[in-house]
């Protein structure tokens, strides 16, 4: 156990308590860890760790239910937003949240993510964006970028027969029933601190029943782009910020008013 | 003078990925080469007195794994 | 006791209603949309919730969400619909919830049509979403016992941490009869020890239908399994008619015993001396009624509207011992009574097979008439 020498030090951090103590099987360097812990973090910081239920999707972050300390369930690929549907429903004063990768939300699960979107279901999505399929060793998905190189395109995205990304953000910023819908990155500390606040963002849009919330987060994937953590890092910073601009694509007026 | 502080690496936790080693600003954390985790992974941990409790590492660290203290102010410093 | 004209989609929602559901999810599909319509009117009347979900998909998940808190959930669809369904319906399975699912069966296969049929018998029954589970398959044959096998559903759903399917069909769904609603029930306010509600005042939990371990897998199909040999045990429904002094038995379920049942009894009136076995639990099936057969029966038709999907399961818990004939129209054709008894004559005027498969048999009698 670690303690502090209260008489001459402050804690300046340490492990949230909505964090388990179970080690994580994610790859070293792998931002789910961040954006795991970002999440308890501000549970935390509202007081809402019994009143909340995560709903955890298909990928690397299947686990997430090992890692995070309050009820969850395990949905299907792609159908956490309809799952969050159902349970947001039948409690409605219940924190509802969904954490998805970029396969489980934009490919398998698009349908259901647009129309829990549409419908501004009372849920905050926490979207993982790493331009691959992590969990079954990196196939193209659709947030891989033209020319991007992965298993199931070899030798690079080609346009012509597999298309082009979706900008998921980008996309609902569209839709009427989104009321908090921005895009942030977790490559170095201060994108990760505005990336806790964009979390604690979403999480106050649902409690004040202002709608769908979701944050969109770039996240580095070093064991499928076949790089080191420090060069993922630049990766993201380099190719992927051009393509997905970090922003807010939909801010709900009355989120104006909310002081934290 | 910057305040100083410490950190505290849960070991168990860390697997040596090295975000921590690059983003302190006062570059007095590095992967212990003598030394490797039950998991097989060689540890992060601070190498170099300079520590100002800034909490950056702990910000970066996927794996929550970082403790950081930071001395309270007007308390008698240790010398650096 | 007061009766009202009701339509068979509707008298279940209703049913549903008064049983306390608390959620329903669903999506158009014809038959069973005045299912979903009512809902979506009588559910926001009562505070209760209701979603027309983007699909199928969306809905069956929508009710696994809602399984996950305790309350009782149900949603209906039909045959396309269903197995658009059927991976959440395994889901749901693998994670042991209690939910209701009605299916109104429609021709097909593939987009088929909109008229009765009911060729998703195996679907429900055997299974058409992927592992070991298995569902309680409920089957009525009128709108009241519709209405009465959804009050049921719902208890034995609760009772066994099961799927329970009401299975009917498009001539049951759109029919208006008169029936008698149950009182309405008070919604649950105590949960099982396993809902996911929000971890105040307790340990947290978590529902899921993973078990990387196989071994862990194995003990949780074996924990299935015991549960189905209590569900067996103790949940087999089937009417007999006429079966006392019966030399002849026609068996089916759904409409098509319904059909059959005018048949029997006109042939009872002509003097053949025959009965009609209409198992109300597919699922568990009453193999026992048809092991007990007894030697002096000299035949059982089979009738269904599908290409003899009960008729395998007769014929096994019969052992092969009976003699039997199998009739059915295809493809969302709903036989007359009249056409039964044509095949009730010919088994009683003419000996009976016991080459090749009744089916076959049927078959070629069908392809012979041109």
């Amino acid at each position: 156990m670690v303690l502090e020498n209260c008489e001459i030090e402050t804690t300046v951090f340490e492990r949230p308590d909505s964090l388990t103590g179970t080690t994580t099987h994610y790859c070293p360097g792998c931002t789910h860890g961040i954006a795991n812990r970002l999440i308890a973090e501000v549970i935390d910081e509202m007081g809402m760790r019994e009143k909340t239920i995560g709903v955890a999707s298909v990928g690397c972050s299947v686990f997430i239910y090992n890692y995070l300390n309050m009820d969850f369930v395990q949905a299907p690929h792609g159908r956490a937003p309809a799952m969050a549907t159902g349970i947001k429903r039948v409690l409605p004063d219940r924190m509802v949240f969904t954490y998805q990768g970029d396969g489980d939300l934009a490919s398998i699960g698009m349908a259901e993510i647009v129309h829990a979107a549409a419908r501004g279901e009372n849920i905050s999505v926490f979207f993982l964006n790493n331009t691959n399929y992590g969990m079954t060793g990196g196939q193209m998905a659709p947030t891989s970028m033209p020319g991007q190189k992965t298993t199931s395109s070899q030798t690079g995205r080609d346009v012509e027969t597999q298309g082009f990304p979706i900008r998921v953000s980008e996309m609902f910023s569209k839709l009427d029933g989104a009321s908090y819908i921005v895009r942030r990155s977790l490559h170095d500390p201060k994108h990760i601190r505005m990336a806790k606040k964009a979390i604690r963002m979403a999480f106050e849009t649902q409690v004040h029943g202002l709608g769908f919330s979701m944050v969109e987060l770039l996240s580095i994937c070093p064991t499928n782009w076949g790089i080191s953590p420090l060069n993922s890092i630049k990766w993201l910073e380099e190719k992927m910020i051009p393509y997905y601009p970090l922003g807010d694509y939909k801010i709900h007026p009355a989120l104006a008013e909310i002081k934290l | 003078m910057p305040l100083k502080g410490r950190i505290v690496v849960t070991e168990k936790y860390c697997k040596g990925c090295e975000l921590c080693v690059s983003s302190c600003p006062q570059e007095v954390l590095a992967l212990a080469n003598d030394r490797i985790t039950a998991k097989g992974y060689h540890p992060a941990t601070m190498v170099a007195d300079g520590c100002t409790g800034c909490g950056i590492c702990s910000v970066i660290c996927p794996e929550a794994a970082i403790t950081v203290y930071r001395e309270k102010t007007g308390v008698n410093r240790i010398p650096a | 006791m007061s009766l009202e004209l009701m339509k068979g989609n509707e008298a279940v929602a209703e049913a549903a209603v008064r049983a306390g559901v608390v959620s329903y999810f669903g999506y158009p599909i014809t038959p069973q949309t005045e299912l979903l319509e009512y809902m979506s009117h009588r559910m926001p009347e009562l505070g209760r919730a209701f979603v027309q979900a983007e699909s199928e998909l969306g809905a069956i998940n929508m009710v696994y969400g809602a399984a996950c808190t305790g309350y009782r959930t149900m949603t209906s669809s039909s045959s396309p619909g269903v197995s658009l369904m059927l991976e959440g319906v395994s889901y749901i399975a693998g994670t042991e919830l209690p939910m209701v699912i009605v299916n109104v069966m429609r021709g097909g296969p593939g987009l088929g049509n909109i008229a009765p049929a009911q060729s998703d018998y195996n679907q429900m029954v055997h299974g058409g979403g992927h592992g070991d589970y298995r569902c309680i398959v409920l089957a009525p044959c009128s709108v009241q016992e519709s209405v009465d096998l959804t009050v049921l559903a719902f208890d034995l759903a609760d009772k066994y941490r099961s799927i329970v399917v009401i299975l009917t069909d498009g001539s049951i769904g759109q029919m208006m009869e008169a029936c008698e609603l149950p009182p309405m029930q008070p919604l649950k306010t105590t949960f099982a020890d396993w809902a996911v509600q929000g971890c105040e005042g307790r340990e947290r939990r978590f529902l899921t239908s993973i078990n990387l371990d196989p071994a862990a897998q194995e003990e949780m199909n074996y924990r299935l399994l015991k549960r189905w040999i209590d569900v067996e045990a103790n949940e087999i429904r089937c009417q007999e008619y006429y079966m006392e002094d019966a030399e002849y038995v026609v068996t089916g379920f759904g409409s098509s015993a319904r059909i059959a049942l005018s048949a029997v009894r006109t042939a009872r009136a002509e003097g053949i001396k025959v009965g009609l076995i209409r198992p109300i639990t597919l699922n568990p099936f009453p193999r026992q009624v048809y092991a007990d057969l007894s030697d002096k029966i000299k035949g059982m038709l089979v009738v269904e509207m599908n290409a003899g999907q009960m008729l395998e399961d007769v014929l096994a818990a019969n052992r092969y011992r009976t003699p039997t004939e199998f009739f059915a129209r295809l493809g969302g054709v709903v036989p007359f009574p009249d056409e039964v008894l044509g095949e009730i004559h010919r088994m009683v005027e003419t000996p009976i097979s016991t080459d090749g498969h009744p089916r076959d048999r049927w078959l070629a009698r069908v392809l012979a008439k041109g």
